[in-house]
Formats: structure tokens, C-alpha cells, sequence
């Protein structure tokens, strides 16, 4: 593949995929429901931290 | 030490053996008899200690997170001292004694030692920290932990000797040699095997935003070292290799790598600290966990891009330069997002920035981190670049990111961290914690408002034309101009370094206090009153 074939594919499938990627993610976070896990989830770091379970 | 370590060992040995025979040059012949001399050592006190027995799997493996704090002080030390004395050789070259001593070979000792000793230190140790506590699981592959740590201290010691011999494989941020690099790839590894091992056997079914980031640090930096220092040695036994890249080629993957060491490894890895030590401090959850994710990924896609502005106005294909300059302005918004994320978790508890020293520390941090994302996209707009860029204003922002976002968000850390390893209910003194706060906090605003005075006045110096057409200044002139500005960044680092020795003195008051010490302590809301 040469430089003009690479960057070619790069600058429409690939950026194409990587924004198509990021949307899903974004999508996905604001999805119906996920506020209640995501309330759980910021409380991780508050979990016992001198035991293994 | 198990088995396996005890072969491993005498592998290195005899690899070092090897070395020194052979050895084409001095410092290689060097490196050689330490790498000898360092495995027996270790060979020794391994063999007194063998065991077979298992460790025990019910509790955190907390040693190598004391050991790799520890190594953090003395490393930060270290970083900061060498940068005094490569500061005022700038004020002062009469300074530069010896040729050990020259700026030339302090300068990546600095930033090595600042960067990779202190900063990583902090990010391994507190990465062993957070991924136990968040997935409730012991560290994976037993002693593995421990080859990362001492692998990774015998990897500085390395490359800070080589720079004092005067070897480098001049590449900025990446100065150690082929044969260094091999070794901490090696440790890498190790590190990215020990880090997804643990976060295989997790107890808790999420994996914890904090471990997201440490995990992009650990991977980019191993791609990064990778792509950056393919290199072909001259000799198998000598120090000395060629880039296997050539010109602007060159330039933009050294530049690529550069910028995403700031990204991947001072600032996402960073946000792995923040994520877990500033709820946990404030005993508030993350203000927006979804927001958290989004500034994931937001800043995983767009960093990657942002390093063609290193090489604005260069050989560098115009198009690219735009591209690292857009990506660059894009990048404000993950970054302040995370900045707001941080800061937002305080709600509920905002008093504590009164009351509570180390979350001060911590807010202090996060405005740094905001102020200094909202300053680089600036500069990497081509028309503001063209007058900052070579200057000490480049000097400036990277030391308002790395002192008062990375040095602080760690110093905070370690205050928080060090009561909990070593069992003891609160740091030996809060006041101590508060002096520091306040010493590092103008030591930073010496430093960075004497750069960008210096930096803007050395741009438009460079930037004057008389009358005739000719240039205004010589470039002696601008030097001299920038005297006074090299002498109060120096004063800034001198009571940024003496902060870190409150810290040192701190910490070890802390580890060593006896009950009736501890019982008398000042907690929180005690220091209010």
C-alpha cells in the first residue's frame, strides 16, 4: 500500500468507522435506564478497601 | 522469591557477564558489570529467602505499593533538585563545572527523573492500589508486581547514568538507548500482564472507570515505546544505534510519541488517580459516572492526533500540521469535562476545600489540569504558535501541567495513601500538608508567570524588525533580556523542592509514629477549628 492509498482510506473508512464507534459509545452511555447503574457505579471507589472479598 | 525468579536471575547475570566481555564501549561495559553486580545482589538476598509457600490470598498486595511510594518521594527529589541546578545554569553558566554537569546531560536527567521516576512511580504504585480495591481482588501472578518495580527502578537507573556518561539516542522524552529499551519493554510487559491479571480475576462484575485509564496509560505507552525507538544498533555490545526513521518521517513519530507520553502517560493515567483518590478523599461518589465514560473515549480518540503541533511551520505536510492543530483545539472539551467531573464531586462536601488540606491539594490540581488544557490548545493554533513556539512560554506550560496538575493530584495522593498503607489514622501533620500546599502553590506561580513573561518577551524580540528591514535583536541580546525571569524560576523551584522535603519529612513522621504520637494527631475537623 502507498502513501496515497493509505492516507486515502484513512481519511474516509477509517475516520468514518473511528467517529461511527465514538457515536455508539455516546449513544450507548445515554441509553434508557443507565442512570441507576451509573449511580451505582460512581460509588465504587466508596466500597470497603481493606478486605478482599 | 520463587523458582523461576532464582533462573531468571542467573540469566541476567550471565547476560551481563556476556556483555561486559564483549563490550565495544565504556558505558556498555558499565551497564554490563551493574546489570552483573544488581542480579547477584538480588540472586543472594533471593536464595536466603526462598519459599514455596503461597502468598496469602485474602489480603491486597500492598508492599510493592509501599515500596513504589517510597521510590516516588525520593525520585520526585531527585527530579526537582536536578532541575534547580539545570535552572540556575541557565541564570548562571559558570554553573556548568564538569562535563557530567553540563545542561546538556542534566536536562533529560531532569525529565526523565521527573517524568518516568516520579510521575511513574506514582502511576505504577497507585495503579496496584486502585485496581485491588476497585475489582476487590489481590494482584495477579504473585511476584510479578515486584520484578515491575525494581524492573522499572533498574531501568532509570540505566538511563540516568547514561545520560551522565553522555550517551542518548537524542530523541526528546526518549533518550535511553536500544538496549534500555528492550529492558523496560520487558518490564512493561510484565506491568500490562500483572494490571489485565488482576482485572481478570475481579470479584466486582464492573470494570471501574479509574482502571480504564490506567489501562490506555499502560497500552499507548507500550505502542509508543514501541513505534518510537525501532532503532538498528551498531554493535550488539555497544551503546550506540540508528532511528530506522529518517527526516520528517522522523520528526512527526518522535513528535507523535512525544505528545501522547502527555497524554496517555501524564494525563490519562493521571485521571486514573483522580477518578479514585478524590471521591474517595471527599467520600463522595464520581459527580457524573456517564460523564466519566464520555471523557474516556472523547480523550482515547482525540489525543492519539494532536502531536503534528510540535511541528508547525516545519517540512511537515501542511494538511498534517492542521490536523494536529484541530484535534489539538478539540481536545478542550474532554479535558474540561474531566476537570468539571473532579471538581463537580465535591458538591456536598465543598467545606472540605476549607477544612481538609489534601482535598485542597486536590481541587488545586484539577485547576491546573483546566488551566493548562485550556492553555495547549492555544498554543497549538498555528498564528499563536508561530510567536510561542521555541520560546520559554513552551517551558512555562509544561510546567504548569506537570507541577501543578501532575506533582499535585500525586502529593495529594500520597497524603491520602500513605495513613492507609502503613495502618495509621491520619497523616502526622496536617499543618505540614498545608505549608506545603502553599509553598509548591507559589513556587508554581513563580515559575510559570516569570516563563511567560520571558517566553512572549524572547518571541516578539525574535519577531522585531527595524525600519531597514534587518532584525531588531541579536540573539545574545534575547538572552541577556531573559536574566532576571531565569533567576525567579529558579527561586520558584527552590521552594517547590523545599515543599517536597516538608512532604519527605512528613511522610516518614507518618510511618514511624508510635501509638501515643497517633493518638494526639490532628484529624480534619479538629484542624478547622
Amino acid at each position: 500500500m502507498d502513501y496515497d492509498v493509505f492516507r486515502q482510506f484513512a481519511d474516509s473508512w477509517g475516520l468514518a468507522y473511528l467517529t461511527a464507534v465514538f457515536v455508539i459509545v455516546v449513544l450507548f452511555v445515554f441509553r434508557p435506564g443507565s442512570k441507576k447503574i451509573y449511580d451505582e457505579l460512581s460509588k465504587i471507589p466508596l466500597k470497603d478497601d481493606e478486605h478482599v472479598k | 522469591m520463587s523458582i523461576y525468579s532464582i533462573i531468571f536471575l542467573v540469566l541476567t547475570t550471565m547476560c551481563g557477564l556476556v556483555g561486559a566481555a564483549f563490550a565495544v564501549d565504556s558505558v556498555f561495559a558499565f551497564h554490563s558489570w551493574l546489570t552483573v553486580a544488581i542480579s547477584l545482589a538480588f540472586l543472594f538476598w533471593g536464595i536466603r529467602n526462598y519459599t514455596t509457600e503461597p502468598a496469602d490470598q485474602s489480603r491486597y498486595m500492598d508492599g510493592v505499593v509501599r515500596w513504589g511510594i517510597i521510590a516516588t518521594i525520593f525520585w520526585g527529589i531527585v527530579g526537582f533538585l536536578v532541575g534547580i541546578v539545570i535552572a540556575t545554569e541557565l541564570a548562571f553558566p559558570e554553573v556548568n563545572l564538569f562535563k557530567e554537569m553540563n545542561f546538556g546531560r542534566l536536562r533529560p536527567l531532569h525529565t526523565s527523573a521527573v517524568i518516568f521516576a516520579f510521575c511513574g512511580n506514582a502511576l505504577i504504585a497507585s495503579s496496584f492500589y486502585v485496581v485491588q480495591r476497585t475489582t476487590s481482588a489481590r494482584l495477579a501472578l504473585g511476584n510479578l508486581a515486584w520484578f515491575v518495580f525494581w524492573g522499572y527502578q533498574f531501568f532509570i537507573i540505566l538511563a540516568a547514568t547514561s545520560y551522565v556518561l553522555g550517551v542518548t539516542q537524542a530523541r526528546e522524552y526518549a533518550e535511553p538507548e536500544w538496549y534500555i529499551d528492550i529492558w523496560l519493554t520487558i518490564v512493561w510487559v510484565a506491568y500490562l500482564i500483572v494490571f489485565m491479571g488482576t482485572l481478570f480475576k475481579r470479584k466486582e462484575p464492573h470494570i471501574f472507570v479509574a482502571n480504564w485509564f490506567y489501562l490506555a496509560f499502560i497500552v499507548t505507552v507500550a505502542m509508543l515505546h514501541l513505534v518510537n525507538n525501532m532503532a538498528v544498533p551498531v554493535s550488539f555490545f555497544g551503546v550506540k544505534s540508528y532511528s530506522l526513521f529518517s527526516g520528517v518521517q522522523d520528526a512527526l513519530t518522535q513528535w507523535w510519541y512525544g505528545h501522547n507520553a502527555v497524554g496517555f502517560f501524564l494525563t490519562a493515567g493521571f485521571l486514573g488517580i483522580m477518578y479514585y483518590f478524590v471521591p474517595k478523599r471527599a467520600n463522595r461518589p464520581i459527580y457524573s459516572y456517564r460523564l466519566s465514560i464520555v471523557h474516556f473515549w472523547s480523550l482515547i480518540f482525540l489525543y492519539i492526533w494532536a502531536g503534528p503541533h510540535h511541528l508547525h511551520y516545519t517540512a511537515l505536510p501542511d494538511w498534517a500540521q492542521t490536523l494536529g492543530m484541530v484535534f489539538s483545539i478539540m481536545l478542550w472539551m474532554p479535558s474540561w469535562g474531566g476537570m468539571i467531573n473532579g471538581l463537580m464531586t465535591l458538591q456536598g462536601a465543598w467545606d472540605k476545600i476549607r477544612t481538609d488540606p489534601i482535598i485542597k491539594m486536590f481541587v488545586l490540581s484539577l485547576a491546573f489540569y483546566g488551566m493548562s488544557t485550556f492553555e495547549g490548545p492555544l498554543m497549538a493554533i498555528k498564528e499563536v504558535n508561530s510567536l510561542s513556539h521555541y520560546t520559554d512560554w513552551t517551558i512555562g506550560h509544561v510546567h504548569s501541567a506537570a507541577l501543578g496538575w501532575n506533582g499535585m493530584v500525586t502529593f495529594a495522593m500520597i497524603y491520602y495513601i500513605v495513613p492507609k498503607l502503613w495502618g495509621k489514622k491520619e497523616i502526622y501533620s496536617l499543618r505540614l500538608v498545608n505549608a506545603h500546599f502553599w509553598l509548591a502553590t507559589v513556587g508554581i506561580v513563580f515559575y510559570i508567570s516569570a516563563m511567560w513573561v520571558s517566553g512572549i518577551m524572547q518571541g516578539v524580540m525574535w519577531k522585531t524588525y527595524n525600519a531597514a528591514g534587518f532584525l531588531e535583536y541579536s540573539f545574545a541580546e534575547t538572552v541577556a533580556a531573559m536574566f532576571p525571569y531565569y533567576v525567579i524560576r529558579t527561586s520558584g523551584g527552590v521552594l517547590f523542592l523545599i515543599g517536597a522535603l516538608l512532604m519527605a519529612y512528613n511522610v516518614y513522621r507518618t510511618i514511624t509514629m508510635s501509638k501515643e504520637e497517633e493518638a494526639n494527631i490532628e484529624t480534619v475537623t479538629e484542624a478547622a477549628a
